[in-house]
């Protein structure tokens, strides 16, 4: 019932004092289940029979309130003590800007280096996330590392953590603060990569897409970058113009003059995207400059042009 | 102690008057005009019937909506996103504010506590309808908001999203702020009542359990339910005038606005279990035939409850965006609460200790309460641990500790007290064996609906999250299997008792062998409830052996 | 303890409870009360209660007040240099003295002077009109001056500039004073009514309720703006 990976030692931790709990509630609830069925049967009606009256037992009262509060007092250090080390991030850390809009992640490096929807840490590094929000709540949660944080727009929020050598690979991470429509559809990727992965995925965002034709690895883009929370592929409505088709027409700005769907205005599109909006639609795209790598973008002009 | 009957007349009640408060005067006018708490309370019971049945509706179409990951029925897609994110508003919200809330107070405590003190009605009869028309124009808000469409905030309405929103946001504010002052003043009528229309010679100490929890409910009502007016009224206006305190976009707080929120929904969620537990404590000593076990432990434990529940809320926010010390603080503070629920379960089982036990229906109920909210209790420790509560915070988890809580525990207690009370509520017994099945049913469809969900919050399912990893497919589909299982229990129950109105056995007036107040005049009784002013003679919960035998 | 059913047949001491009236009842009495006495003590009861959830309320508004306060130091610095005084300070002694004869006015309908009652009520509405006629001169002003709630707020020569902090002030100003104002309202009518129940001489020693009640109403009324007044008007 918890994931399955312990992606740094809080999760360990977190899981330990989880499974604590655990086994100690299933005593408790064990004992009063037993005691309830057992009291059923065993003191089941009989025509006749007179019950004691019972009325009270002090000591019991006191035991039974004594007990259980020695119990939660403990539990409770327990879980502050955990929850500190989540809480008090380590000087040393690697700092990375998170930002959460309806309804994608950005991320950015130190660098500069940015991302979208995917998150690269290096492994045995400690990370502060320092997070923002562009409109409403959202709340940044990787369950692999039992961590969680709600992000209030118009402040800065903070949650760290340092990934250890069994999470080498991919993690998912979730919004945990509903957003509105797009609430579920926040998942951006978690890779903890070698140091050397991880530096070489700075640099030229991985070697993936030379595993995928162009189209393919265009459609990787299409859902990894959250293209689909404002396109469509199939000539549906939506907040921007459906790709369906649109490859070598002309269509209509809103300024009246029209234009020929190519290379260049698809790649313009997505660098500038104020530049030149489609009549019928608003002006609420947001840039992708410094998001694409040079093969994202490649991959994504040859998925509009197999859209037919 | 010399132990006398304490009826009026010689029969007992078992010869029903011809005339009862059902019958004494007729039409609808008759009803609508009434003061009589009885009659009241029957209103609130078919107005919070209705609301179960409208807030399950939405409950079954958002199981439905995650049947699997694709989201379809028979191969058709038939729900996006936006219906699904108002599917489960409409749910929180008619389920919270139309439903468990006013479902005890307003109906089986309206109706039954007056009787269990040996009172002619209420303190404030007129105040008691006037509850009961505000919980009509709150209904009807909500209604209308249905109608145009739904909201899709959440029923915490969390900013900055519930100001931006472009659903009718203000309309149902406005609706659950009207449904708050019914709250208010259903609490403050019973707080005057327990003080001042006690029968004679019933000290406080000589009250029925019942009546200690619906009071401390009725502090919460009363103190409580201010604060949420006064978010919901600041809601409405940043909403449409813009003041600059809950949205960011303004220059407001959203963190602000959850801490006045939570304020009121914390102790909102104790107006929702003492009463549970309060018809708990009524049905173990009569189905055991033995005095409850730690009176005294349990009344205080009522009070001590309602007063510890104003100090808790910020553990609805450990993740939110406060400060580390109040995280402390309010983490040490719900270990606190956790203690006296504890208390009343041993003390509970104490009284079963020994007894003589019988399993009609409401004995049924009572049984799963004890097993159901032990659950939902021990699950809230996770919480209550702050190195926890942040991985378990906002998914799935929660969903299943609330649940556990409120409709394994206050839904569950409501059914019981409901089949506890019909045969003086109706003067018709309903037929024992359906209401055993319905309540068996009951017990299975909702750990099968809802044990699957601690599985999938554990492992990182998000609440309120249409889209979900292949990963939590099998579990989605347990869990909607369970909610049709419950469906057709409900349904089953409800058949049942309804039919019994018409062909129900005439009820006597103590089928069950209870030592309270109410079962000491007919079933159903006269308009002015005693036939003469009862006296207590008794402790509460005397089964040693009396004259009166069960019937 | 306990008592024979034989007396419990005979002497229905607890009051009759087929509704049927005795001869000497006050005509106020209802019948689920023993007494009029216990009737008395219910509703002060009720109205405390009451009293209570007005307390909290208000208590939210001015929690949020002090929330946007501390958010906002200089800005509600800066606006509560237009709230006029004066008018503050006046409107306080019209208040105090309509509690004064709001009281008076009980103690007239304790002791059944019907009219010396409906005088002393009347001069309580009369002051709490100058209260209101007072308040919507100062309202008026603010409006002269832009210094709306919410998004109508438009005045000129805020010294930070772009803030919300202005309008924010004014936003709590106008719904803390101006939900004030509605129970100033409200217990103007209440006690109007009263003053003409009053006049027909239905207020004695023996029922009085009504009037206490709407006093007791009063003095919270009274009481918040005795806490309004500060926090607005003399707090830097």
């Amino acid at each position: 019932m918890l994931p399955v990976n312990q992606g740094s030692d809080f999760a360990r931790e977190s899981d330990f004092i989880y499974m604590s709990l655990f086994w100690l509630s299933v005593f408790f609830f064990v004992g009063i289940t037993f005691a309830t069925v057992y009291f059923s049967w065993r003191y089941r009606y009989k025509a006749g029979r007179v019950t004691p009256h019972q009325t009270h037992n002090t000591a019991l009262e006191v035991i039974w309130t004594v007990i259980p509060t020695i119990i939660v007092v403990g539990i409770f250090f327990w879980g502050v003590n955990g929850y500190m080390k989540f809480a008090v991030a380590p000087g040393e850390a690697m700092e990375i800007q998170v930002v959460g809009k309806q309804w994608l992640w950005t991320f950015e490096f130190p660098d500069g280096t940015r991302s979208v929807n995917e998150l690269h840490v290096p492994v045995n590094k400690n990370i502060r996330l320092v997070m923002s929000s562009e409109d409403v709540l959202h709340d940044f949660y990787i369950p692999d590392m039992r961590i969680k944080r709600d992000i209030v727009p118009g402040r800065y929020t903070q949650e760290w953590f340092r990934a250890n050598d069994q999470a080498i690979g991919e993690h998912v991470s979730t919004c945990a603060e509903y957003c509105g429509k797009g609430h579920s559809d926040m998942h951006a990727k978690v890779f903890v990569d070698t140091a050397a992965d991880f530096d070489k995925w700075m640099a030229t965002g991985g070697t993936e897409y030379l595993d995928y034709a162009p189209e393919a690895w265009g459609k990787i883009q299409w859902d990894r970058k959250g293209c689909s929370t404002c396109h469509s592929t199939d000539g549906s409505q939506n907040k921007g113009p459906t790709w369906k088709g649109i490859w070598g027409t002309m269509v209509k700005l809103n300024n009246g003059q029209s234009v020929l769907v190519d290379e260049a205005y698809v790649r313009e599109s997505m660098m500038q995207p104020q530049a030149k909006i489609v009549a019928g639609f608003d002006p609420i795209m947001p840039t992708f400059q410094g998001l694409l790598r040079e093969n994202e973008i490649r991959g994504l002009i040859a998925y509009i042009k197999s859209l037919k | 102690m010399e132990h006398t009957l304490t009826q009026g007349t010689t029969t007992g009640g078992q010869g029903h008057s011809e005339k009862n408060y059902l019958n004494e005067t007729t039409g609808i006018w008759s009803w609508m005009t009434t003061v009589d708490h009885k009659r009241i309370g029957v209103m609130y019971l078919v107005a919070v019937s209705f609301a179960f049945a409208l807030g399950g509706m939405f409950a079954l179409l958002v199981r439905l909506a995650l049947l699997n990951p694709q989201h379809t029925l028979f191969g058709k897609h038939w729900v996006d996103q936006e219906m699904y994110n108002r599917f489960f508003t409409m749910h929180g919200i008619i389920m919270v504010f139309l439903f468990i809330i006013p479902s005890i107070p307003g109906s089986l405590a309206n109706f039954v506590l007056p009787l269990m003190i040996g009172a002619k009605d209420v303190a404030f009869p007129r105040l008691n309808l006037a509850s009961f028309y505000l919980w009509v124009g709150g209904a009807t808000l909500a209604l209308v908001t249905l109608a145009t469409g739904g909201v899709d905030t959440g029923w915490t309405f969390y900013t900055p999203y519930s100001a931006q929103s472009s659903t009718p946001v203000t309309l149902i504010l406005l609706a659950a702020f009207i449904l708050g002052f019914s709250s208010i003043f259903t609490g403050l009528n019973f707080i005057a009542t327990v003080h001042k229309l006690r029968a004679p010679g019933m000290g406080w100490f000589d009250m029925p359990l019942f009546v200690w929890g619906i009071y401390s409910t009725a502090i919460l009502q009363v103190l409580a339910t201010p604060v949420l007016a006064i978010t919901l009224a600041l809601l409405m206006i940043e909403r449409n005038f813009q003041i600059g305190i809950f949205d960011s976009r303004i220059g407001g707080d959203p963190v602000l606005m959850q801490h006045f929120f939570w304020f009121y929904s914390h102790p909102a969620v104790y107006i929702m279990i003492l009463p549970g537990m309060a018809i708990i404590s009524e049905l173990i000593p009569t189905f055991s035939r033995k005095t409850i076990f730690g009176y005294r432990a349990v009344a205080y434990a009522s009070i001590v409850l309602a007063l510890l529940s104003f100090l808790v809320w910020g553990h609805h926010m450990f993740v939110a965006g406060e400060s580390d010390l109040a995280n402390v603080v309010f983490s040490a503070l719900t270990f606190l609460v956790a203690l006296p629920s504890g208390v009343k379960i041993f003390n509970w089982l104490s009284t079963m200790y020994k007894g003589n036990i019988s399993f009609e229906t409401p004995m049924l109920y009572a049984l799963s309460f004890i097993i159901l909210f032990t659950i939902g209790g021990l699950t809230g420790i996770f919480f209550a641990t702050l190195a926890t509560d942040i991985h378990l915070t906002d998914t799935y988890w929660v969903v299943a500790h609330f649940h556990y809580v409120m409709m394994g525990g206050t839904v569950i207690a409501f059914f019981g007290g409901l089949h506890y009370w019909w045969p003086k509520i109706t003067g018709k017994m309903y037929k024992e064996v359906w209401g055993q099945v319905g309540a068996v049913l009951v017990f299975i469809g909702f750990n099968v609906t809802f044990m699957s969900q601690f599985i999938m919050g554990g492992r990182g399912m998000p609440r309120r999250y249409f889209n979900y990893l292949d990963q939590f497919a099998p579990m989605h589909m347990y869990s909607t299997f369970g909610s049709w299982i419950l469906a057709v229990a409900f349904f089953i129950t409800a058949v049942n008792l309804l039919a019994s109105l018409k062909y129900g056995a005439k009820a006597p007036a103590n089928p069950w062998g209870g030592t309270t107040m109410e079962w000491e005049t007919d079933s159903p009784p006269i308009t002015h409830n005693f036939h003469h002013q009862p006296v207590l003679t008794h402790e509460p919960y005397d089964y040693r052996p009396r004259e009166a035998t069960r019937v | 303890m306990s008592t024979s059913t034989a007396d419990l047949q005979s002497n229905p001491q607890g009051g009759p409870l087929h509704g049927e009236h005795v001869d000497d009842r006050d005509h106020h009495h209802q019948s689920h009360f023993t007494t009029m006495e216990q009737q008395f003590d219910t509703s002060k009861i009720g109205m405390w209660l009451f009293l209570a959830t007005e307390v909290l309320t208000f208590g939210g508004l001015f929690v949020g007040f002090g929330m946007m306060q501390n958010r906002y130091p200089q800005e509600f610095i800066e606006a509560h240099e237009h709230l006029q005084r004066w008018a503050g300070s006046t409107n306080t002694v019209v208040l105090l003295i309509s509690s004064f004869t709001m009281v008076m006015g009980v103690l007239a309908a304790r002791t059944g002077q019907g009219a010396k009652c409906a005088r002393y009520l009347w001069t309580t509405v009369g002051l709490a009109f100058v209260f209101l006629c007072i308040k919507a001169y100062e309202y008026n002003h603010k409006f002269e001056e832009g210094l709306d709630p919410g998004y109508f707020y438009h005045h000129k020569g805020d010294l930070i500039a772009g803030s919300h902090g202005y309008s924010t002030f004014f936003s709590f100003y106008f719904m803390m004073t101006g939900l004030h104002g509605l129970h100033v309202l409200i217990g103007m009518v209440l006690i109007g009514w009263l003053a003409t129940r009053a006049k027909r001489g239905e207020f004695s020693s023996v029922y009085y309720t009504p009037v206490d009640l709407v006093g007791l109403f009063w003095h919270l009324v009274d009481m918040i703006w005795i806490y309004l007044f500060p926090l607005y008007y003399l707090i830097k």
